[in-house]
C-alpha cells in the first residue's frame, strides 16, 4: 500500500534520514520505535510531506506522492499529532465536520451524522458542541482521532500520540488505538509505548543514525534483538 | 425662553466693549460657536465626512493589509528549496510599500497624493480616504502578520494533514484565530486612523476640523470651536472602543473553560 524508496531528508548538513526504505501493506500496523532525535518523527512527516524529503520517493497505491496533488493523498493519509492540533476556535463536532465538507465528501447533514457516530463511539457524544479547550488531553487526542478517521483515511500516521498526555490519560487512548488496529485500518505509529507496540503492531521497526536497524515482528523484535544498538535502547526503556 | 434674543443682547454689549459676566461670556461664545446661523450644522456634516472617511479608509486598509500580510506570510513559509518567483516579486513589492509608507509621516503623504499626485482632483475626500488607507493598511499588514505568526504552526500542519490546501486552511483556520488574536491591536489603529482622518483638512477635506476653522476664521474665536471638536473626537473615539470590546467579547466565546 505504501511503498518507501530510499528516503533521505537533511536539515542543511545534518542528515535525518539516510537512506530508508520500507513497505506498508494494508492492515499492517506499524511502530516505529528508537531514541529521540533519530528522525522517526521526520519520516511520518516525509510520508505525507509536511516535511520535504531531499532524496528518494514515496509511493501510495502505487502512486508516487508529489507535490502536484498533495492535497488528495493527504486526504488518504490521515496524521494524528503529538500535540492534538485541533482548532481551537470550531466546537468538537465542528472539528469533525469541517475538512469532509469543505472538501465536498460530504454534505453537513452526512458529517454531522458520521460526527455523531462517531463521537458515540468513543463515548464522547455529549461534547459535541462545546469547544476544545474545555476537554481533557486524553479527549483531545481521541477527537483528533476521530477528525482523521472522518476523512475515511487508507491509513493513519500517529506521531507520538501519547507523549504530551497526563499518564492516567494514556490508557484511553491507546484503547482506541488498539480498537482501530482490530478493525484493520492501516496505522504507521511513532511511540515510546512499547506496551503498545508489543501487542498490537504487526511489525516494529526500530531507526537510528537515520537509517532502519531492524524490522522485525514484535516477538521477535522484543525478545531477541539482534543490533546492539537496540539491545542498548531495549535495556533502557524497558 | 428667547436664546437668540440673549445672544444678541451679549453680542451687543460684546462689541460696544462693555464687559460680560463669566457666565454671559460662555453663553455669548458657545452660541456664536456651535449654534448661530445653524453652525452645527457644518460640524454634524463634518462628523458625517469624518466617519465615511474613517470607515472607507479602514476597509481599505484591513483589505490592503490583509493581502500584504497573507503576500508575507505565504512568501516566508514556503519550504527553502522551492521559492515561487510570483510569490517573491509580491514580497518585494508588499516589503518596499510597508518600508515607505512606515518611513514617511502621514501628514507630508497626504500633500503629496493632493497636491502632486491628484493635483487636478476636487474631490478631497476620495484623495483623502485613499491616502488614509494606503497609510493603515502598512501598519495593519505588520499586525496581521503578527497574528499570522502568532498562531501554531500544528495549526496549519493539521488543515493540511486532512487534505485542505494552503488557502483554504489560511482562510478557515488560521486568519479567524489570528483576527482574534490582533483584534486589540487593530482596534489601536482604528482608532489612530479616526483620529488622522483631521489631517486631511490639510489637503481641503471637509471634515471635523475644516468645520471647526471655519467657525474659528469667521468668529476670531478658538477655544470653543476646537474644545468643541474635541470633545467630538472623545465621544467617537469611545463609542469605538466599547463596540470593539463587545466584538472582542463575542469571539472569545471559545475561550470559555
Amino acid at each position: 500500500m505504501i511503498a518507501v524508496k530510499d528516503l533521505k531528508k537533511s536539515f542543511g548538513k545534518l542528515t535525518v534520514l539516510d537512506g530508508i526504505s520500507l513497505n506498508i501493506e494494508k492492515g499492517d500496523v506499524i511502530c516505529l520505535v528508537g531514541p529521540s532525535g533519530c528522525g522517526k518523527s521526520t519520516f511520518l512527516r516525509c510520508l505525507n510531506r509536511l516535511e520535504e524529503p531531499t532524496g528518494g520517493h514515496v509511493f501510495l497505491d502505487g502512486q508516487e506522492v508529489t507535490e502536484k496533488d498533495i492535497d488528495a493523498t493527504r486526504a488518504k493519509m490521515g496524521m494524528v499529532f503529538q500535540h492534538f492540533n485541533l482548532f481551537p476556535h470550531k466546537t468538537v463536532k465542528q472539528n469533525i465536520t469541517l475538512a469532509p465538507v469543505l472538501l465536498k465528501r460530504k454534505t453537513q447533514a452526512e458529517a454531522d451524522a458520521q460526527a455523531m457516530e462517531l463521537l458515540e463511539r468513543i463515548g464522547l457524544a455529549d461534547k459535541a458542541d462545546t469547544y476544545p479547550n474545555m476537554l481533557s488531553g486524553g479527549q483531545k487526542q481521541r477527537i483528533a482521532i476521530i477528525r482523521a478517521l472522518a476523512m475515511d483515511p487508507e491509513v493513519l500516521l500517529f506521531d507520538e500520540p501519547t507523549s504530551a498526555l497526563d499518564p492516567e490519560m494514556v490508557g484511553e487512548v491507546l484503547e482506541l488505538m488498539k480498537d482501530l488496529a482490530k478493525s484493520g485500518m492501516t496505522m504507521v505509529v511513532v511511540t515510546h509505548e512499547m506496551g503498545f507496540a508489543r501487542e498490537v503492531a504487526s511489525r516494529v521497526i526500530f531507526i537510528d543514525k537515520g537509517k532502519i536497524q531492524e524490522d522485525k515482528p514484535p516477538q521477535e523484535f522484543f525478545d531477541h534483538p539482534e543490533n546492539p544498538r537496540l539491545r542498548e535502547f531495549l535495556s533502557k526503556v524497558l | 425662553m428667547d436664546w437668540a434674543g440673549m445672544y444678541e443682547q451679549f453680542a451687543q454689549i460684546a462689541k460696544s466693549g462693555g464687559d460680560l459676566a463669566f457666565w454671559q461670556d460662555f453663553y455669548f461664545k458657545f452660541y456664536q460657536a456651535f449654534i448661530y446661523s445653524d453652525r452645527w450644522l457644518q460640524y454634524l456634516k463634518g462628523v458625517g465626512t469624518t466617519l465615511l472617511v474613517t470607515a472607507c479608509a479602514l476597509l481599505l486598509g484591513v483589505a490592503l493589509g490583509g493581502v500584504v500580510a497573507v503576500i508575507r506570510t505565504a512568501h516566508d513559509q514556503q519550504p527553502s528549496g522551492r521559492r515561487d518567483p510570483l510569490l517573491g516579486l509580491l514580497n518585494i513589492i508588499a516589503r518596499v510599500y510597508v518600508t515607505v509608507i512606515r518611513g514617511t509621516p502621514m501628514m507630508v503623504q497626504l500633500l503629496i497624493m493632493g497636491m502632486v499626485i491628484f493635483a487636478s482632483s476636487r474631490n478631497f475626500t476620495a484623495v483623502g480616504v485613499l491616502t488614509l488607507g494606503i497609510n493603515s493598511g502598512a501598519y495593519v499588514s505588520e499586525i496581521i502578520r503578527g497574528g499570522l505568526m502568532s498562531i501554531d504552526p500544528g495549526q496549519m500542519e493539521a488543515g493540511r494533514s486532512l487534505g485542505l490546501g494552503y488557502i483554504t486552511t489560511m482562510r478557515v483556520i488560521v486568519v479567524p484565530q489570528a483576527i482574534k488574536a490582533v483584534l486589540p491591536a487593530l482596534g489601536n489603529e482604528f482608532i489612530v486612523l479616526l483620529k488622522d482622518t483631521s489631517l486631511i483638512t490639510v489637503i481641503g477635506g471637509k471634515e471635523l476640523l475644516y468645520a471647526a476653522q471655519g467657525v474659528m476664521s469667521r468668529t476670531f474665536e478658538a477655544m470653543y470651536p476646537l474644545l468643541g471638536i474635541a470633545a467630538i473626537y472623545l465621544v467617537l473615539v469611545m463609542i469605538f472602543t466599547w463596540l470593539l470590546g463587545k466584538l472582542e467579547r463575542r469571539l472569545r466565546q471559545s475561550d470559555r473553560r
